[in-house]
């Protein structure tokens, strides 16, 4: 290698890793790698911009903090945890990705990423694409109508919006009320069928969370709170995911 | 918080969504499923896979199903996930998406089955990337094939080869 030998600062200095571990139970296992690269074989960003799991956990580990702040790779690592699947001591390298994301400037962060976050804290709705409760109720409604008077046998069908005390309460990705109406009707003759007492709600419907794809801790937060207390105010005992 | 793959396959279990596969005994064709990692690997383990292959089984025939290697919790992440979709990084994202496209083209599966739409929205893009070909469909839309209700303007997601099978109420077409 032609390269120049990387220098470690001889300061000692609280770094990146050590703040990271303070947040994990265990410490993530941040401290126990045996540098066996399990991690990295099976991970399908191993590679992209010169960069792996081990690799990423190493330099960390070396305190190579201005590195770690740099690396666009932390927006290419999908946080999929097949690495601390396939690692020996379970170390939580998605946490160190995570952490690493949320170093940046969030007007820094992707600019799609931030986007979507934002739409979603326009309103209730918590819906990535923005998209507004009285939005959503119409074309709920809409649809349902539609499909209530061409296919008959579906004539007793719904698709409730704050249904207090029923049993499930569905989230919904956001794509199918804005992009592709039809397809969220087969989602509800199963309910129909299965005899499901369900509903959506009018606050925190929308299924996707990409504030916490930008690590805006705060931001997540208020939309996972957002669904979840509609779920609880609605008295519905089942948080469902349709995802 | 619970999923509804969970649900999919109790209410099967019990008799409440009566699916077959004979829509597919002549027709022969294949599906593979993709293990969404937020709902396999991250939440809920293998046990919600197996429902998910009960599922898929039921609705498609057991013979028509290939499972892909490795699979369940040890499954390779599709690169949708992670908000990948949306960072701007593309040329990363389909590389990072290989590995996937060739294990979903190694089943020789005219069809991968994806329960989540970040994977549904990556692996339908690796397809047609890569040239695999191979459609990529949600579970729901199976499910209601099977049953015999899925109506001519729901079949999104379906190739030629299924958009005249089983149509519930074809005169609504639009």
């Amino acid at each position: 290698m032609a390269e120049q030998p990387i220098k470690l600062g001889a300061e000692r200095k609280t770094t990146f890793l050590e703040k990271v571990k303070e947040l994990l139970p265990e410490g993530g296992n941040l401290n126990l790698c045996l540098t066996c690269g399990a991690c990295s074989s099976g991970c399908p960003a191993t590679g992209l911009e010169n960069m792996d799991p081990r690799k990423f956990l190493r330099m960390a580990a070396l305190g190579m903090d201005e590195e770690i702040r740099k690396s666009e790779w932390v927006w290419m690592c999908s946080m999929c945890q097949r690495c601390i699947y396939v690692c020996p001591m379970q170390i939580n390298i998605p946490q160190l990705v995570y952490n690493a994301r949320a170093l940046w400037p969030r007007e820094e962060r992707p600019k799609g990423i931030l986007g979507s976050c934002d739409m979603a804290l326009r309103n209730d709705s918590c819906s990535a694409m923005g998209t507004s409760p009285e939005d959503f109720e119409f074309v709920v409604q809409d649809v349902l109508d539609e499909y209530r008077e061409a296919q008959p046998e579906f004539a007793d069908m719904e698709a409730p919006i704050d249904k207090q005390g029923a049993e499930f309460f569905l989230n919904q990705n956001s794509r199918e009320p804005v992009t592709e109406p039809d397809e969220m009707v087969p989602l509800w003759k199963i309910l129909h069928l299965a005899g499901a007492d369900w509903t959506y709600g009018s606050k925190g419907w929308g299924g996707e969370n990409y504030c916490m794809f930008l690590a805006d801790d705060d931001a997540w937060k208020h939309l996972t709170t957002t669904t979840v207390k509609q779920a609880d105010d609605l008295g519905c005992p089942i948080y469902l995911n349709t995802e | 918080m619970k999923n509804i793959y969970e649900y999919y396959a109790k209410w099967i279990r019990e008799g409440k969504l009566k699916v077959n596969s004979d829509w597919n005994k002549d027709l022969k064709v294949k599906f593979t499923v993709q293990d969404p990692c937020q709902i396999v690997r991250k939440s809920y383990g293998d046990p919600i896979a197996e429902d998910l292959r009960y599922v898929v089984k039921a609705v498609v025939g057991e013979e028509n199903f290939i499972d892909m290697t490795p699979n369940r919790s040890n499954n390779f992440c599709c690169g949708g996930g992670g908000g990948f979709l949306q960072s701007g990084y593309k040329e990363q994202r389909l590389e990072y998406g290989r590995l996937k496209d060739e294990q979903i083209q190694v089943t020789g599966a005219d069809y991968c089955i994806a329960g989540c739409h970040n994977c549904h929205a990556q692996i339908h893009e690796l397809s047609e990337h890569y040239g695999g070909g191979y459609g990529v469909v949600h579970l729901w839309t199976l499910i209601c094939l099977s049953l015999g209700i899925l109506g001519p303007n729901e079949r999104e997601y379906l190739h030629d080869d299924l958009k005249e099978v089983n149509v519930f109420h074809p005169e609504s077409a639009m």
